[in-house]
């Protein structure tokens, strides 16, 4: 990860950057707010935070097209609000209420929105690169034009169906760009003590699908990655894996006491390669904006976390009787 | 005797049998945890904290962190089995075997029978069982119909501390694969479990309370909430006689059938869905081996036939309540 201020100075016009700069702190303030309703009592389960991983789903985001789509694991509240899904009904999810994305039958994890794309979060670490694999060959059979975009962990990146997916896109050359979040930890186990070749971009080697490492922190090295790849994949050269390097901030789960990492660990990256402060200082450095008009976004944000809060808490809960309903038709 | 958590239970039954036997590992995702990392190895102990501690004792040879792959945590385990090591390879949740139930029922399970008795397989696979968690439809099964239906595996759900303790030993130095369900609620359940190691044998039915009226049968963690039915109900002077079978596979059919003998009457609380389920297994075989001893039609509490929902209002709708066990309980009563 590159330290603050070695910002990639690729080129972005200045509503584009406070837009990224607003897309990530809704993320991070979202986030937040979940913790605090966790900590209150109003999430139960798991609720894992995306807190420090913002740049990857927002740089994304903005090299996709209309039509692309998204597939994730568990840790996707950031890629929800990412493809414009509401935060209200992300919130009303995570409490379980019926104004929630899935009726608060499916929590945190298991959230879907083909409005949005955006085809899941899933709770098997793995599954969903197969699935979006499936997803991209829809798009070659339909020769819609569209990329999806597949999300892992590091710890997902073992999984025996990764590889097996990868071999068949290979083959197929499906218009599908599989990106590993590299946080450095799968739960409690560093990548180091989980991966043979810790290098994830060259995991896609012995299927021919051409790899890169990115600064997952830096959203603008994001995008321009993202941007590459989709074009790869788009223009029917098969799938592209990206490694993003990143970090979260957070317990693997908000039950997690995280005793696997001191408190300097996450301290230094925090002061050091935060996604948000790197925009931000960039943002000053290139006068695009001050520091009022920044407040200003964050009150902006802010707003919308609220009230997505006081929603997730007035939504009634599910009716009794929905617990049989959606079996199937 | 010392009072320990189901928890502490399972720990010391693996520490002690992990002294005794070299050749017994640990493995699976975080059983240790935190190595290379700047907290230092042996941090996590499991999920849930089963495992604490034994990385310390046994060091990283014995307590193996694996990447998150099952189907290969599996299938090491058991090939490793073959040559005579006994692993215990922890699967973290039980919702997570769909990844790697080839190994357990095409092969580990198959071993004995298709080898002509010739190979034998001492495995072990512990893993997480149960709703009650908040935790969705991925991470909240409770899977015991699934193995119990596999010819070749032994299928083990302690419903207390001390039996936690005694069948994780049986397990352990039996020489067949023993899939062993620990119920995620009952972790900080305390009991009565003695310092020095014993076995709690296997295929032998527990009677918690001797009652002349209804035989209520379930497992896991459902044998607690059962008892405390029966023990409601006994203010009223209902007498329950309630079983927990302790093991779903092999199946200890005489203590039940005895008992049905007695009272006439059975429900059976099960917390999975109803369709070719543990109590569907159970009332069949009730049904034909004491139907003219009963005097009332057999009643199922189980999960509905649907995943297992994330909102609390639902989720503990979805699992056998109190309420749903006593109204069986009344109606095989009035019949
Ligand atoms: C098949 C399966 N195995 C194990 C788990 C438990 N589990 C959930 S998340 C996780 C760690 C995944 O780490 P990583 O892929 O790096 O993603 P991150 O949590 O860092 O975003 C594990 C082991 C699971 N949900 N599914
Ligand atoms: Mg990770």
């Amino acid at each position: 990860m590159a330290k603050n201020g070695g910002a990639a100075k690729a080129s972005a016009k200045p509503q584009t950057l406070l837009g990224y700069y607003r897309d990530m702190l809704l993320i991070r303030r979202f986030e937040e707010r979940a913790g605090q309703l966790y900590g209150m009592g109003l999430i139960g389960g798991f609720c894992h935070l995306y807190i420090g991983q913002e740049a990857v789903v927002v740089g994304m985001q903005a090299a996709m097209q209309p039509g692309d789509q998204v597939i994730t694991g568990y840790r996707d509240h950031g890629h929800m609000l990412a493809c414009g899904m509401e935060a209200n009904g992300v919130m009303a999810e995570l409490t379980g209420r019926a104004g929630g994305y899935s009726k608060g039958k499916g929590g945190s994890m298991h959230m879907f929105s083909r409005e949005k794309n955006f085809f899941g979060g899933h709770g098997i670490v793995g599954a969903q690169v197969s699935l979006g694999t499936g997803i991209a060959f829809a798009n070659r059979y339909r020769d819609n034009g569209a990329v999806c975009v597949a999300y892992f962990g590091d710890g997902a990146a073992n999984q025996g169906q990764v590889y097996e997916s990868f071999n068949m896109a290979s083959l197929w050359k499906l218009p599908i760009v599989y990106v590993v979040e590299n946080n450095q930890y799968a739960m409690g186990t560093s990548v180091q003590r989980s991966s043979s070749e810790t290098h994830l971009h060259r995991r896609g080697a012995s299927f021919n699908i051409p790899g890169e490492e990115v600064d997952g922190m830096d959203v603008l090295a994001v995008r321009e990655a993202g941007a590459r790849a989709l074009k790869h994949a788009r223009t029917g050269q098969g799938p592209m894996l990206l490694e993003m390097k990143t970090y979260r901030y957070r317990g693997h789960s908000m039950s997690d006491p995280a005793k696997y990492r001191t408190r300097e660990e996450v301290d230094a990256v925090r002061q050091h390669s935060d996604p948000i402060e790197r925009l931000k200082l960039r943002l000053m450095e290139d006068q695009v904006a001050d520091e009022a008009a920044l407040k200003e976004i964050d009150r902006e944000v802010r707003a919308i976390v609220s009230a997505s809060a006081e929603f997730a808490q007035s939504s009634p809960e599910p009716d009794a009787s929905e617990l049989m309903t959606d079996i199937y038709r | 005797m010392p009072k320990k958590s189901y928890r502490q239970a399972i720990n010391e039954a693996i520490r002690q049998e992990m002294r005794r036997d070299p050749n017994v590992i640990v493995l699976g995702e975080d059983v240790a945890g935190g190595q290379g990392s700047s907290g230092g190895p042996g941090k996590v102990g499991s999920v849930f904290g089963v495992l604490a501690g034994l990385y310390d004792e046994f060091g990283a040879d014995r307590v193996l962190d694996t990447p998150i792959t099952e189907s290969a945590i599996i299938g090491t385990a058991g090939g490793a089995a073959m040559t005579g090591l006994r692993p215990i390879a922890e699967i973290m949740f039980a919702d997570f075997v769909g990844v790697c139930f080839d190994q357990i029922y095409n092969q580990a399970a198959k071993f004995r029978y298709m080898f002509g008795g010739r190979a034998k397989t001492p495995l072990v696979i512990r893993t997480t069982i149960g709703a009650g968690f908040r935790a969705g439809a991925q991470h909240s099964q409770t899977l015991h119909p699934l193995f119990t239906m596999v010819p070749g595996l032994k299928v083990v759900m302690p419903a207390n501390a001390y039996d936690a303790k005694g069948l994780m030993i049986e397990a352990i130095r039996d020489d067949d694969p023993v899939v062993f369900l620990e119920s995620k609620l009952l972790y900080d359940s305390d009991g009565e479990v003695p310092d020095e190691p014993y076995r709690v044998p296997f295929g032998e039915a527990n009677v918690l309370r001797e009652g002349k009226d209804v035989t209520v049968i379930g497992t896991g963690f459902m044998v607690a909430r059962a008892a405390q039915v029966a023990a409601e109900l006994a203010k009223s002077g209902i007498q329950c006689e309630v079983i927990d079978p302790r093991t779903t596979s092999p199946f200890d059919e005489d203590t039940l059938i005895e008992s049905v003998q007695k009272t006439g009457r059975l429900v059976v609380v099960d917390e999975s869905p109803p369709r070719c389920g543990l109590a569907a297994d159970i009332s069949s075989i009730v049904a034909e081996k004491a139907f003219k001893a009963l005097k009332a039609p057999i009643r199922k509490v189980t999960c509905p036939h649907t995943p297992v929902p994330f909102a609390p209002n639902l989720e503990d709708e979805y699992m056998p309540n109190p309420r749903r066990i006593e109204a069986a309980i009344r109606e095989v009563l009035a019949a």
